[in-house]
């Protein structure tokens, strides 16, 4: 009898903890299955972030290190500068990324560290409760936009692929979803690339994707996967931002 | 004439130091008055084909040396006092995984952004925490270009025997002034430390964890206790002091870094005036030589302090003395250097 599906090695058997209908955990087992195809498990740093993720370091079957909030891309410059053959990939949320982080996320980008990022834009601060995050969508309500996001007051949601885009040392940027299968594989085929290029050392690679946090979005998994839909992806196309 | 004695700039130093010690990659940022540590470092670290990198900020640096130190990989920072304060998340999550690192801080005036000169206003912000939690930063004070070579060169063995942050705490005065400096002819002293914490992928072995974040019910108290235990070996076997003439002193000068330099002067000439001085030169500012003051402190002798700040070290000095001697201070802040003749005056003053 041929197996046909099992867990992925770079996966462990610990149960997450992340809320029902939340897509840290399909993300997870992307990069899991990417790394196992690749061959590339026992070469492979990941850095944890500090938010939902930052469990990530007992969910992955390789070796990990937690980072302080928002410098992922600056700890993974330090590893890859100094082990330049090994596998250095970031995963981080949106509060992580683009509001405490983006310094380090604009400079990593614009030097081309040879690093895969993987970004989580989930629209809120998952961890701490739901509060409004860099890229909080206009008029949306969050424990700290209960009046929904003002702009005139918050500024506007950031657009992570659109700004990294602007710099010369950026090689791949593609924003994806993880709300239905058709988008789930085309997350596949993206995060695969983002490694590869690693390993072809082309450059700085990021992966943003739009994933759902029902709970923090105050709806049923089945409502958020369609919010995803109706009303996410048009303020964040999905799609390629660059690729040389 | 010594061919391996060469004149150089504190800074530069520091960088020979760090250097001959195999420090493999440094990640800096520019700050006044520790320019000369990434420029020297720039050209350098990139001659011998080892990394060196100009981050976008201390932030980012401090954190670059916190990615190359989890491979087991000698790395270091630099920068001064506005900067430090910025490294100082950095540092508290070094100390919180255990990671070995080298930070130096070339002190200018303060608070806020403060101005160029000299000073050593840093001293409670290094010896106390800086950053936040229960930890402590092993604090290396040299107060020649001699000692910034020696010091940084040692920092590294340091920090590796304690997978702990180790921090020069130097100034713009010696950063900036020249002194011949011996060097090292040698290879590198490694000692042989553990590295199975050391992440570089997981080939033939179990995946590893770098972290500080300890959720389980009593697991931060148990590390916390885990490293007081590495703190007290630390205080048992590292401090380092520097006494002169303490046996029939009236008077006991304490003093590290510059303010030391100044002391020794001022120490002479008052012998030379028949005033008995003697002098107590705190080298590790943590662990602090609190049983050399202690034992110092008896019978009618008088301490006093000299400092570049309004008075951070004398709070140490007093502790340790315990009320058995009267702890006297002259201190100057905001870049002020400490002149011979004021602490002279000082010292007959309490004759």
């Amino acid at each position: 009898m041929n197996k046909i599906l099992s867990r992925p090695e770079s996966l462990t058997l610990i149960q997450h903890s992340y809320c029902p209908g939340c897509g840290h955990g399909i993300i997870h087992r992307i990069i899991a299955e990417c790394i196992d195809e690749l061959g590339v498990r026992e070469k492979t740093i990941g850095i944890a972030p500090v938010g939902c993720a930052v469990f990530a370091y007992d969910y992955f079957n390789f070796d990990v290190t937690e980072a302080a909030h928002g410098r992922p891309p600056a700890v993974a410059t330090g590893i890859k500068r100094v082990l330049p053959d090994r596998v250095v990939f970031t995963y981080q949320g949106d509060g992580d990324l683009a509001a405490i982080g983006t310094n380090e996320t604009v400079h990593a980008a614009n030097r081309s560290e040879n690093i895969t990022v993987i970004f989580v834009n989930n629209a809120v601060y998952g961890m701490t409760g739901g509060q409004m995050a860099p890229t909080t969508i206009e008029k949306q309500k969050t424990a700290t936009t209960p009046f929904g996001r003002d702009i005139k007051r918050d500024g506007y949601p950031l657009k992570v692929c659109e700004l990294l885009a602007a710099t010369g040392g950026a090689v791949y940027l593609e924003r994806v979803a993880v709300n239905n299968i058709k988008n789930i594989m085309k997350t596949r085929k993206a995060i695969k690339k983002a490694f590869q290029n690693q390993i072809d050392n082309k450059g700085f690679s990021l992966v943003e994707v739009l994933s759902q946090c029902p709970v923090n979005w105050g709806m049923t998994p089945k409502e958020s996967v369609k919010w995803m839909d109706d009303v996410f992806v048009k303020h964040f196309p999905l799609g390629v931002y660059k690729d040389i | 004439m010594d061919k391996n004695k060469i004149l150089m700039k504190g800074n530069i130093a520091l960088c020979e130091g760090a250097i001959a010690a195999g420090c493999l990659a440094y990640f800096g940022y520019p700050i006044t008055p520790q320019n000369e540590v990434p420029a020297h470092m720039s050209k350098r670290m990139v001659e011998l084909n080892r990394v060196f990198l100009q981050a976008e900020s201390e932030l980012a640096a401090v954190n670059m040396v916190f990615g190359a130190s989890l491979t087991g990989t000698r790395a270091m920072t630099s920068s001064s006092s506005p900067g430090i304060s910025l490294k100082q998340e950095g540092i508290s999550y070094l100390a919180g995984c255990e990671l070995p690192a080298v930070i130096a801080n070339v002190q200018r005036g303060g608070p806020g952004l403060g101005n160029i000169a000299g000073s050593q206003s840093d001293y409670f912000q290094t010896t106390k925490g800086g950053g936040h939690g229960d930890y402590r930063t092993i604090t290396l004070a040299p107060f020649s270009v001699q000692e910034m070579y020696d010091f940084t060169y040692q920092a590294f063995n340091l920090a590796e025997k304690y997978r702990n942050p180790v921090m020069i705490l130097s100034d713009g005065v010696v950063g900036q002034m020249m002194e011949p400096v011996v060097i090292r002819q040698d290879k590198p002293q490694k000692q042989k430390h553990n590295r199975s914490w050391v992440l570089d992928g997981c080939k033939n072995r179990k995946p590893r964890l770098i972290r500080s974040l300890l959720m389980a019910e009593g697991a931060l108290e148990e590390f916390n206790w885990k490293l007081k235990k590495k703190y007290d070996e630390i205080r048992k076997n590292e401090i380092r002091v520097e006494t002169q003439d303490i046996e029939d002193a009236d008077i006991i000068l304490v003093a590290f870094g510059i303010a030391a330099r100044v002391a020794k002067a001022a120490m002479k000439q008052a012998r030379s005036e028949g005033i008995k001085v003697g002098y107590i030169r705190p080298i590790t500012l943590w662990p602090f030589p609190e049983n050399v003051i202690r034992d110092a402190a008896r019978g009618k002798r008088k301490f006093l302090v000299a400092e570049m700040n309004l008075g951070q070290m004398v709070e140490d000095v007093r502790l340790a003395v315990e009320g058995k001697c009267p702890v006297d201070f002259l201190g100057r802040p905001g870049g002020g250097l400490i002149n011979q003749e004021e602490l002279l005056n000082k010292i007959r003053s309490l004759k």
